[in-house]
């Protein structure tokens, strides 16, 4: 083994009890001082193999080498001990803790006193700052940003010795400007010698931050590559599988009338949590507003507030010019309200029932699909085969359970099912998430055609890249308010990242 | 009546009357911090309760039936603990089962060896121990320092639940495993673990504080003799808001209901007694709506750890 190896991976697989294989003979390296990107589209086994490196799961077959070493990991604390450390999608972090109790735990043996917290606490702050990063060790975590608790995260790792550090998707929660901080700090801790391996399924932070990149499909490796030698183009590809084209294209279009109108709309919570707020906004016939955010900014209240799932405290809701606010979710649906729900598990389809049946959830009553009181299972039949064909819905049978469906033909669902409402206004709360690069492309192509044939949209996500080709206008939410608007375009993404931030932009 | 001394009757019943609310809250307390609630307190307080008659009657020794009754309800802790750790059982169910094994087997037992041969009687007791020259304070020397060592044992049990849980680092990990199971996962440190300890730890206070109840309060086993002090331990561990200090107050309190119903009924007050018996049950519901909604209640508790990597 050459020495500046700090790890390597030879032919690793693993399959889970179910039989999917998430990892195939996979082969990789990581140098000292390298960050080393695992790029690759949902489900193509990054976070399997992180976790195996982590002990977290045990490879079917493959050597882990550290450090010129071979050694098996059986448990995150001998992953520890040899000097690799995780942060996980999900953040370890005990929410009623404070940042230093979460970032001693357990690191001294059960049976013994605790440090003295003030000391431990000055300890983590110097410690912090040496490598790069500042935080307040006595804070609460539950008081903390997303990007601050994955600061602590990182301190958490290091702070055992940790020098590989794992990150798995760790932008997914930030803004363009946390992202921006992370990327500083992990070239700081580079210089410094530590290994970081980053997972993402994002090529433009691949391009930003990595020294190498290995890809990731269908569990293999599908090259590992210096960033020299790679262009956003021929890392797609590799994802993929194939060529992707990154232009959508999209047509100047005058608007039409406004079709949706909320004005101050008040929605308060538990504990009188103020979770909306003066919510103003207008969405025209032909036109795709797309509300940019951080996740848990009061974007998906607003949503199922349009959608009349939720009842708002006080303000209007106008459709067409008709009050809607108070009415029930039913009369939504009639007025031409469309739906793609943030949580198509939860939300979007019946898991149990079939793909014929999940399309029938808002239909069941028209009479088309009836006869003499009773469900009229040809025509119903008949309907499902026409939409699985239109909308590309790779199923073997319309009667096959939704949930053994993937997830990107789940959500082919859920638009087919509402589109072919032709709704007025159709509300698309991440519409994307978790798909892949080919699903996404066509669902971002049929939300444009909708546009077209002149429904008027209302996209909300947290991916930043996907209200910028989708949108004519920009509003960002933060806090329960929107903070700002502006014109579509990639000018103004630094304004945006600012808004949703909850920093008002400067005045230009 | 004096009212000093019949205040200090007052305050000697409720210590008296809190020590077993407290052994076994202090115990579910740690349970609950490490993400398992168990509703069977009353089932593990009947056994413990009976093992420790039992074993006074045949061996008349105080110190073996507190052995026994530990033994015994560790045994049933371990049993619920596989059933709600390992095997993922619903907590609630397995606690209410521990509830009617716990009802039914002390009193089959009792009843096929004592009831039926009428050989039950009274043993012996653990007895007051009154510590010199403390036992001379006005009103708190008599309250505090005239009583059993179970009584005793509380004022250790009570500052040392409270250091290990904010002081060392199981403490930590406990506070962790309630309310993110995952984290504490992550950090090597196996939840499974924890919880059965914590599981089993409970057990073993709650034993003792149905062993109080046949060997030092009483003198004899009775069927059903908790008469649902299992859940108003249950009740102090939320009242308490899951804080050793705050849950011992909280049995003081419930346990000075009992005191005064039995003050009461005892001064031969106009109320009839049937109404001064639900004195606690009904304290025991006012705070429970008092503790629902600022609570600090452990987000995992109840929740079966599954791991997973993500
Ligand atoms: N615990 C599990 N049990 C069964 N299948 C799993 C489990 N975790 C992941 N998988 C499957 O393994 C594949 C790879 O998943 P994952 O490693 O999470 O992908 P990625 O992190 O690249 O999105 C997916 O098909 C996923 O459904
Ligand atoms: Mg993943």
């Amino acid at each position: 083994m050459e020495m500046d190896k700090r790890l390597q991976l030879i032919n690793i697989s693993k399959t889970f009890p179910g039989g999917v294989q998430a990892n195939k003979d996979v082969s990789l390296d990581v140098k000292r001082g390298e960050i080393h990107c695992l790029l690759g589209e949902n489900g193509a086994g990054k976070s399997t193999l992180m976790s195996i490196l982590y002990g977290e799961y045990h490879p079917d077959s493959g050597e882990i080498w550290l450090n010129g070493e071979k050694i098996s990991i059986p448990t995150p604390k001998i992953a520890i001990e040899h000097g690799v450390g995780m942060v996980h999608q999900h953040f370890m972090l005990v929410p009623t803790l404070s940042v230093a109790e979460n970032i001693i735990m357990g690191m001294k043996p059960l049976a013994s006193f605790l440090w003295d917290m003030k000391e431990i606490e000055k300890d983590i702050a110097r410690f912090a700052v040496e490598r790069g990063m500042k935080i307040n060790p006595s804070a609460l975590i539950s008081s903390l940003s997303v990007g601050e608790q994955q600061r602590v995260e990182i301190i958490k790792a290091l702070y055992r010795g940790v020098d590989l550090l794992i990150l798995d998707e760790p932008t997914a929660v930030l803004t363009p400007q946390e992202t921006h901080d992370l990327f500083e700090t992990l070239h700081k801790l580079a210089e410094q010698d530590f290994s970081i391996i980053l997972i993402t399924h994002k090529m433009n932070e691949v391009m930003e931050v990595a020294d190498r990149v290995s890809v990731l499909r269908d569990g293999r490796v599908i090259g590992t590559l210096p960033i020299a030698n790679v262009t956003p183009a021929i890392l797609a590809r590799m994802m993929v599988g194939r060529d992707v084209s990154f232009n959508l294209e999209k047509s100047e279009r005058a608007y039409g009338e406004p079709v949706l109108r909320v004005q101050a709309l008040n929605l308060i919570g538990d504990k009188n949590r103020q979770i909306l707020k003066d919510i103003a906004l207008e969405v025209c016939s032909g036109e795709i507003v797309g509300i940019a955010g951080v996740d848990g900014n009061g974007q998906n209240q607003l949503a199922l507030c349009i959608t009349g799932l939720m009842k708002p405290t006080s303000g209007h809701i106008l459709f067409d010019r008709k009050e809607m606010a108070g009415k029930s979710p039913l009369e939504f649906l009639k007025t031409g309200v469309g739906h793609i729900p943030e949580d198509r598990h939860a939300m979007g389809l019946v898991m149990e029932d079939s793909v014929a049946d999940n399309f029938m959830l808002q239909r069941y009553n028209d009479k088309f699909f009836k006869k003499l009181g009773f469900l009229n299972m040809t025509a119903i039949m008949e309907y499902a085969k026409k939409l699985v064909k239109f909308f590309d819905v790779r199923t073997n049978s319309v009667k096959t359970a939704a949930g053994n469906l993937s997830g990107g033909n789940q959500q082919k669902i859920i638009v087919g099912r509402e589109i072919d409402r032709n709704p007025k206004l159709l509300v698309a709360v991440q519409p994307t998430r978790g798909l892949d690069i080919g699903a996404t492309e066509y669902i971002h192509k049929q939300l444009l055609q909708q546009r077209e044939k002149g429904a008027a949209l209302l996209l909300i996500s947290t991916e930043l890249e996907e209200i910028l080709a989708l949108s004519d206008r920009i509003l960002v939410m933060f806090g329960g308010r929107i903070v700002g608007e502006t014109s579509a375009g990639r000018a103004n993404v630094d304004k945006i990242g600012l808004l949703m931030a909850g920093m008002q932009a400067e005045k230009e | 009546m004096d009212f000093i001394f019949s205040l200090q009757l007052l305050l000697q019943a409720t210590l008296r009357m809190a020590t077993p609310l407290v052994l076994a809250g202090i115990g579910e307390t740690f349970s609950e911090r490490a993400g398992v609630i168990n509703i069977g307190l009353e089932g593990y307080m009947l056994i413990g309760a009976f093992a420790a008659y039992t074993t006074v009657f045949y061996t008349d020794n105080l110190f073996l039936a507190i052995l026994a009754a530990v033994l015994v309800t560790v045994l049933f802790g371990i049993a619920f603990a596989y059933f709600t750790i390992t095997v993922k059982a619903n907590q609630i169910i397995a606690g209410a089962v521990l509830n009617i094994i716990g009802l039914g087997i002390s009193g089959y037992l009792y009843r096929i060896l004592f009831a039926q041969t009428l050989k039950a009687s009274a043993v012996r007791t653990f007895q007051q121990i009154p510590i010199p020259l403390l036992k001379d304070i006005p009103l708190l020397g008599p309250t505090l320092f005239d009583q059993n060592i179970l009584v005793y044992s509380t004022y250790l049990l009570v500052p040392l639940a409270a250091i290990i849980l904010y002081k060392t680092s199981l403490g930590l990990v406990l506070r962790a495993t309630g309310e993110h199971p995952h984290a504490v996962e992550s950090l090597g440190i196996r939840v499974i673990h924890i919880r059965y300890g914590a599981v089993i730890f409970a057990a073993m206070l709650a034993g003792i504080g149905g062993a109080y109840l046949s060997i030092a309060y009483a003198n004899q086993f009775v069927e059903n003799m908790t008469a649902g002090r299992g859940f108003i331990a249950l009740a102090m561990v939320a009242f308490g808001q899951w804080n050793p200090i705050y849950v011992w107050l909280a049995g003081l309190l419930f346990g000075s209901t009992f005191g005064l119903q039995l003050r009461l009924q005892a001064g031969q007050t106009a109320i009839p007694y049937q109404f001064l018996q639900i004195l606690p049950y009904v304290v025991t519901f006012i705070a429970l709506i008092i503790s629902h909604g600022r609570s600090m209640q452990p987000k995992a508790m109840g929740i079966p750890f599954e791991k997973e990597g993500n």
